[in-house]
């Protein structure tokens, strides 16, 4: 017995309200986040990633007062994406009751930010995420870029190096998303979660492709993640956090269940 | 009508404890998140949390002149240490290349070693240590009242506290090693992890706290 390997529910958030994602044709609205938020904790959601896609500045403060809400009513750890730039931002989500933020863009843009807010902060609440696409072609070893605006831009960076990077700037969690599979319901990119797990000491969420509750499992099998995060599953009830620990537990893999 | 000091002194997410307490207070209990000596000694408890580096916690606590209350408090009244808030009662952490501690309870902080390996999988073991892991009671305490044993709480942290008096361990944890997660003393109560992250078996130590009297 031991740690246990964390499910994680990620909630995109636009202008207050949980959305279906960005990346998915039609976005569909799934509601409340505090109610949303709610539901995952009382099912056994270990932890709880709210991505906000806002495209304007002036909706952004909602979703201080989302976390706010939340905070006030859900008493597991609390990770707040989307639109993180500076050391104030990342004050301001604190405060309003989030555990952890997370940067993307930002920390390509300014890797020092990472850094700053880790010795400010502390490295447990610095997040990296990582939006990653594999750029090697046919008999080629695996190579991964990393990408910004949804998978549209390449950066040139290796996504495995920059994880390394990150971690040693401060980062204390990589949240890593395979762009070659977000959206598709095909499972993880498992190499490339495992060419990134073995080479960071700190942990790494898995993201990107969960279709069904195998592929949870097979992220922590296989890909070596200590968390596997998803979306789309949880939210239309086609699945509940407790059925994917109970289809991980049957795995022999450690999770967190009420017996 | 009681009241509940929660020690701001800068580092870490107040706001998560304080809104935890907040949740499960009766109404006669005020939560209040505060620097203030005096509010912090006029309190009926005083909650120490904290996040971040020893060096850090120790600096912010000399500046704001809180060392004498938390040590005030700390003979004084039911006093609960979370994370940071337990690692600083201890004489001195191998943190930030040798911090010196409170010196309230005996013994140090070590860092988990590195090359750490889980024996089931053989995978290495992640550094911090971050989730979710089981919570040994080594010896009853009304902080423990109602809480099943081995309950899974919250974790973060890289480093862990090393008592030299066994008989104030009230709790241990196993990653790659087995370590102390929750210590004992009189008034005392102080934990690795987070209770205020942790659902509700945190939430039931919290409240457990509410209505300590102190006495073990």
């Amino acid at each position: 017995m031991g740690l246990a390997k964390r499910i994680i529910p990620c909630l995109d958030v636009d202008a207050g309200r949980v959305v279906k994602g960005v990346r998915f044709v039609g976005i569909r609205d799934a509601g409340d986040p505090v109610e949303i938020a709610k539901r995952y904790d009382q099912q056994g959601a270990d932890e709880l990633v709210f991505l906000d896609i806002t495209a304007s500045s002036e909706e952004r403060e909602t979703m201080v007062h989302v976390v706010e809400q939340v905070a006030a009513q859900v008493f597991i750890p609390l990770t707040v994406g989307g639109g993180i730039r500076s050391i104030n931002d990342i004050r301001r989500m604190l405060n309003a009751g989030a555990d952890k933020v997370a940067m993307n863009t930002a920390a390509i843009h300014n890797p020092g930010l990472v850094k700053e807010a880790a010795e400010r902060f502390g490295s447990q609440c610095i997040v990296v995420a990582i939006d990653a696409k594999q750029v090697s072609t046919g008999d080629e070893p695996p190579r991964w870029e990393v990408f910004t605006h949804g998978g549209r831009k390449r950066t040139g960076i290796d996504a495995v190096l920059w994880a390394k990077q990150m971690a040693d700037a401060g980062a204390g969690e990589i949240l890593l998303t395979s762009m070659d599979r977000d959206g598709t319901r095909d499972g993880f990119d498992l190499p490339l979660t495992r060419a990134v797990s073995d080479a960071v000491s700190v942990p790494v969420i898995a993201s990107g492709g969960v279709g069904n509750l195998d592929h949870l499992a097979d992220g922590v099998k296989q890909g070596k993640a200590d968390a596997v995060l998803a979306a789309s599953i949880f939210h239309f009830g086609e699945y509940t956090v407790e059925q994917a620990k109970r289809t991980m537990a049957a795995q022999g893999i450690e999770v967190r269940l009420d017996e | 009508m009681s009241i509940v000091a929660v020690i701001d002194y800068g580092m870490g997410n107040l706001r998560s404890v304080a809104k935890a307490l907040e949740h499960i207070a009766d109404p006669d209990t005020t939560v209040e998140v505060t620097a203030s000596p005096e509010r912090i000694l006029q309190a009926d408890r005083v909650v120490f949390p904290g996040q971040g580096a020893a060096r850090d916690c120790m600096a912010e606590l000399t500046h704001r002149g809180l060392v004498d209350v938390v040590k005030e408090a700390v003979r004084s009244k039911p006093f609960l240490g979370i994370c940071m808030g337990l690692q600083v009662l201890l004489e001195s952490s191998e943190e930030n290349g040798g911090t010196a501690g409170l010196g309230i309870l005996p013994g140090s902080v070590r860092r988990f070693p590195d090359g750490m390996v889980d024996p089931r999988s053989g995978d290495a073991l992640k550094i911090p240590h971050m989730g979710w892991n089981q919570v040994h009671q080594t010896k009853p305490h009304p902080l423990w009242q109602g809480i099943s044993q081995d309950s899974r709480f919250y974790f973060v942290h890289s480093y862990y506290v090393a008592p030299t008096e066994s008989d104030q361990i009230a709790g241990v944890t196993h990653y790659g090693t087995d370590f102390v997660c929750a210590m004992a003393r009189g008034n005392v109560f102080a934990v690795q992890f987070h209770p205020e992250k942790s659902a509700e078996a945190g939430l039931a130590l919290l409240a457990n706290f509410l209505c300590w009297d102190g006495c073990v």
